[in-house]
């Protein structure tokens, strides 16, 4: 994971005539071309990774300048419209309801599944459903959207009038229009089932590698198996935990064609979550994006723009969280 | 308190392996039990037999009697957290929790088991400590990190661990062999005052150790590699160190072999 | 793989001691599932409940309690809250597989009806959308070219990448791309999409092709090359490295002869895992691949399909047969990435790193 604090196997020393007085000319001609290029290609993520921000901020600015209305605040989606007017609120409101309710049912439920495969399951079973996660993770987010279309959504009609009826009182589970459950509840549902096993594959290697000193440790004091855990495998597996989550996060935040294809869009911005409508910026993108001219192009590049730095921040967060952990614990597993 | 242990006809299994076959002995109370023998003898797998550990380990599986004061720890209906519980055990390389302050980590035990108030977990705690030596060491410090100390501070530490829940017996594997000497001789003393109060056994590769502390000393043997371990035989460790009735014994102590 | 602490149940009765209490019976928690399945069936039949769903997260909750009630009636509180931990592990677990499997099931049960030599050797060409037959031949080709094509260039970037900072890397050019590799890594499919649109197509005036796709997904697949090759080569002892050296061989031809070859399995896994990550992708070859219903084997000119894109189309289009079609593309898909990551694990199995531990 961290690069920076690798053991020093990592970095093999250069053999000592190269680094001690030996001036750099004297290298041979193919390692000076092997370091070249090796930098170079280095060089090279770092021009794309400075590119992406440049254009699409470029682009993105020429878009927002003629925007007449709040970029920000605005409820509309009318790039091409007269006079213009186009924002992101409905967008960003969509894509963090939606994001965070995958969070709040996948990350409980991944540490769950990777707790019964590393401490819980039989250990014949452990090791094929590992494999299973493994391969699950890898499966298409097209295909969980065309899936969640046509089977989850039929499904949860029936939990998302049992919701209204009887938890209405909580505002968010209040149904106020009628049609199918293609809503960011749904959405959410969908895109926690999709990051569960990118999740639960972090976490189950991160819980694999507790120190099994430790878990002893708490098992000869006599734990109960649950006692063990929470001695001797959460307290590790916590930073851990943070990453797999935000990597599950990003995933949930920038899923295009999953969303696109369960919700039916529309620019209402409402709490009440069980209600179809809204949308988010992948999903706005990829449903605006052939029936958009150059400007309207211009426009959606500045809400993917938007995505984009959401995104950096939340890995920017998770980085920061896991190295003030480290820091902290100053355990020397 | 300190309780006698009566084991017969145990065997051990990885597996579908044989790791240490029809194994009886009795060890008293109040008194050092010592396990030699070479590596591999199955000195460690029948160690953790005796507080139902060796099950822990993947295809860890036992057969026969381990009689606690006339209560078997593998008759039906026992609990092996409760017998784990009652015979503490103390690891080869000090284990002590790392995200845990020291004081937590000697209240670790007992604050499993629920309902203490604060300041009798401080007297327990306070107790522990000096019963393992340590507290001079560390009263000023019982906040900080159990990993910050050294490694014999480390060990006593978890010895202090262990003797909090006030069990009955204490189980040692190789507790010294990751310190050094002078760590060492602290623990060694500290063993010769903890007899007083728990029934100790004490696996050891070193042979001096096993003629300082113990009052009785049981010599494991493996036939071949791939054999299971045996108990060849238990006595007065002053026999056995001097005129053990076996001649593997002697081989093995004198250093002809192991 | 696991190191399942489990403890042996004990199983007849016996006499009781300081050490033994009442202990549940080993089929305990089993039967408290049944008995919880039936009555969560039960309210939610009584009840009119018309989703499964419901039923079964009834059945789940009252699994739950019911294991937590009853084992710390019979074994004490401590038992109970280990026990509940256990059935909430399971519940977890049976929760995840049954979409999951739902998942698999649906698209292989749909699919295979229409998968056939016929479906995977046509085009669209000459069909509406709402026609029968059909196939996607034109996709296959579409997503088998850019992806190629993406592997071309993602790989020996993110592969002398990972050689830099793993082999050369110790200063602040080093810790930078370290940093942005993460930080490419989380770059929404979306995102890359929108860029090679804003320079290749917007600024540099080309039109949609097979090849601005690829350029797309080959930077969504450098970082994980990157990752994986760097995780790989980190394995290869420093010994190894040094024993070279030694000989006097320089350290570029100690790179290519002992060190890539030693760890040329696992970057060969981590390689294809990458190819068939970015194989699903459809958002970037939604924007700059469009999509079309003839066979264009040129990726540098013109519309082209792709697999994904394909079951989003016909999805889209909303009728039996598209759904149908769908359905099958979604399992040629799935079989493409599935095989793609079954040879990858095979092949990491084959020639896992002997790394001595």
């Amino acid at each position: 994971m961290d690069t920076t604090t690798a053991p020093p196997t990592d970095a093999p020393p250069p053999p000592p005539v190269f680094d001690k007085g030996a001036p750099k000319a004297k290298k041979q001609l193919g390692d000076r071309i092997f370091l070249g290029l090796s930098r170079g290609s280095g060089i090279t993520l770092l021009v794309i990774m400075a590119a992406i921000a440049a254009f699409l901020t470029y682009r993105a600015m020429l878009a927002i300048s003629k925007d007449e209305t709040n970029f920000l605040t605005t409820f509309e989606w009318n790039p091409q419209g007269e006079p213009v007017s186009f924002g992101i609120a409905v967008l960003a409101f969509g894509t963090v309801v939606s994001s965070i309710i995958a969070m709040v049912i996948a990350v409980p439920i991944a540490i769950g599944i990777a707790l019964f495969i590393s401490h819980f399951a039989p250990r014949r079973l452990a090791a094929p459903i590992a494999y299973l996660v493994d391969l699950l993770a890898a499966v298409p987010s097209i295909i969980y959207g065309l899936w969640g279309a046509v089977f989850l959504v039929p499904y949860l009609d029936g939990l998302n009038k049992w919701l209204d009826e009887y938890f209405a009182w909580t505002y968010i589970f209040d149904k106020t229009n009628e049609g199918v459950a293609r809503n960011l509840f749904t959405v959410g549902i969908l895109l926690a089932i999709m990051i569960l096993p990118i999740i639960t594959n972090v976490i189950r290697e991160v819980f694999l590698q507790s120190p099994k000193m430790i878990e002893e440790a708490a098992l000869a004091l006599g734990a109960t198996r649950w006692e063990v855990i929470r001695m001797a495998v959460i307290p590790f597996g916590r930073s851990g935990i943070i990453s797999a989550s935000m990597l599950g996060l990003g995933r949930a935040l920038g899923e295009t064609m999953a969303v696109a294809v369960v919700l039916s869009p529309s620019f209402l911005l409402s709490f009440h979550i069980l209600d179809a409508g809204g949308g988010t910026f992948a999903q706005n993108i990829a449903a605006k994006f052939n029936e958009a001219n150059g400007f309207g192009r211009d426009a959606l590049i500045a809400s993917g723009l938007v995505l984009f730095i959401i995104t950096l921040l939340v890995n920017g967060a998770a980085r920061a969280i896991i190295a003030r952990r480290k820091e902290y614990s100053g355990a020397n597993a | 308190m300190a309780k006698r242990i009566d084991v017969s006809g145990l065997t051990a299994f990885y597996g579908t392996h044989r790791a240490i076959d029809d194994i009886s002995m009795t060890v008293e109370p109040r008194s050092v039990t010592a396990f030699i023998g070479p590596s591999g003898c199955g000195k460690s797998t029948f160690l953790r037999t005796l507080n139902r550990m060796h099950e822990v380990t993947p295809g860890g599986r036992v057969e026969g009697k381990v009689l606690l004061d006339d209560e078997n720890l593998y008759g039906a209906n026992v609990d092996p957290v409760a017998v784990r519980r009652t015979v503490g055990m103390v690891f080869q390389r000090p284990n002590p929790f790392p995200t845990m302050s020291i004081f937590d980590n000697v209240a670790a035990g007992l604050k499993l088991n629920g309902k203490y108030r604060k300041n009798e977990l401080a007297n327990v705690v306070e107790k522990s400590l000096k019963g393992a030596n340590l507290w001079n060491e560390v009263k000023d410090r019982l906040n900080k990190p159990g990993s910050g100390l050294s490694g014999g501070q480390q060990q006593r530490l978890c010895i202090a661990r262990a003797i909090a829940v006030e069990p009955d017996v204490l189980l040692m594997d190789e507790p010294c062999s990751a310190l050094d000497p002078i760590s060492t001789l602290a623990i060694e003393d500290l063993i010769g005052e903890l007899k007083e109060r728990f029934t100790i056994v004490i696996v050891t590769h070193n042979m001096q150790q096993a003629a300082r502390v113990s009052d009785r000393t049981a010599f494991f043997n493996l036939s071949a590699v791939g054999q299971p371990g045996k108990l060849i035989e238990i006595d007065e460790t002053e026999r056995i160190f001097a005129n053990p009735s076996v001649q593997a014994t002697e081989d093995y102590i004198s250093g002809r072999f192991g | 793989m696991s190191h399942t602490l489990q403890d042996k149940r004990p199983s007849a009765a016996a006499p009781q001691g300081a050490l033994s209490g009442a202990r549940m019976p080993r089929w305990a928690p089993l039967a408290i599932a049944v008995g919880s399945a039936a009555l969560g069936s039960l309210i939610g039949l009584g009840a009119g409940l018309d989703s499964k769903i419901q039923w079964a997260l009834l059945a789940a909750l009252v699994f739950v309690a019911a294991t937590y009630l009853i084992t710390a009636k019979v074994e004490g509180s401590r038992q109970g809250k280990n026990q509940v931990a256990t059935s909430l592990v399971w519940v977890c677990f049976l929760l995840a597989v049954i979409p999951l499997l739902s998942l698999a099931w649906t698209t292989i049960s749909k699919g295979a009806g229409v998968v056939d030599g016929y479906f995977l050797s046509h085009s669209m060409s000459g069909l509406l959308d709402t026609d029968e037959g059909g196939g996607v031949y034109h996709a296959l080709l579409g997503t088998i070219e850019q992806v190629a094509i993406a592997a071309v260039i993602a790989t020996p970037i993110g592969l002398l990448t990972a050689v830099y900072l793993v082999e050369y890397g110790t200063g602040k050019l080093s810790r930078a791309v370290t940093f942005f590799v993460d930080v490419m890594t989380g770059i929404p499919s979306i995102v890359a999409g929108l860029f090679i649109l804003s320079t290749w197509n917007l600024m540099l005036g080309f039109g949609v092709s097979g090849f601005a796709g690829a350029l797309a997904l080959s930077i969504l697949m450098m970082p994980v090359v990157v990752r994986s090759t760097e995780e790989m080569l980190k394995l290869v002892p420093n010994e190894l490295r040094e024993a070279s050296l030694a000989l006097g061989v320089p350290q570029w031809r100690t790179i290519l002869k002992v060190v890539l070859p030693t760890a040329i399995g696992g970057i060969t896994t981590g390689v294809m895992l990458a190819i068939a990550r970015i194989t699903g992708e459809t958002a970037p070859v939604l924007l700059l691949v469009f999509g079309t219903k003839l066979i264009n084997p040129n990726p540098f000119e013109g519309a082209q399909s792709s697999l994904p894109l394909y079951v989003f189309e016909q999805y889209s289009v909303g009728t039996d047969a598209s759904h149908a079609r769908a359905w099958g593309a979604a399992l040629v898909l799935i079989a493409f990435v599935m095989i793609l990551n079954l040879v990858a694990r095979g092949i990491a199995r084959w020639k896992a790193p002997k790394t001595g531990r």
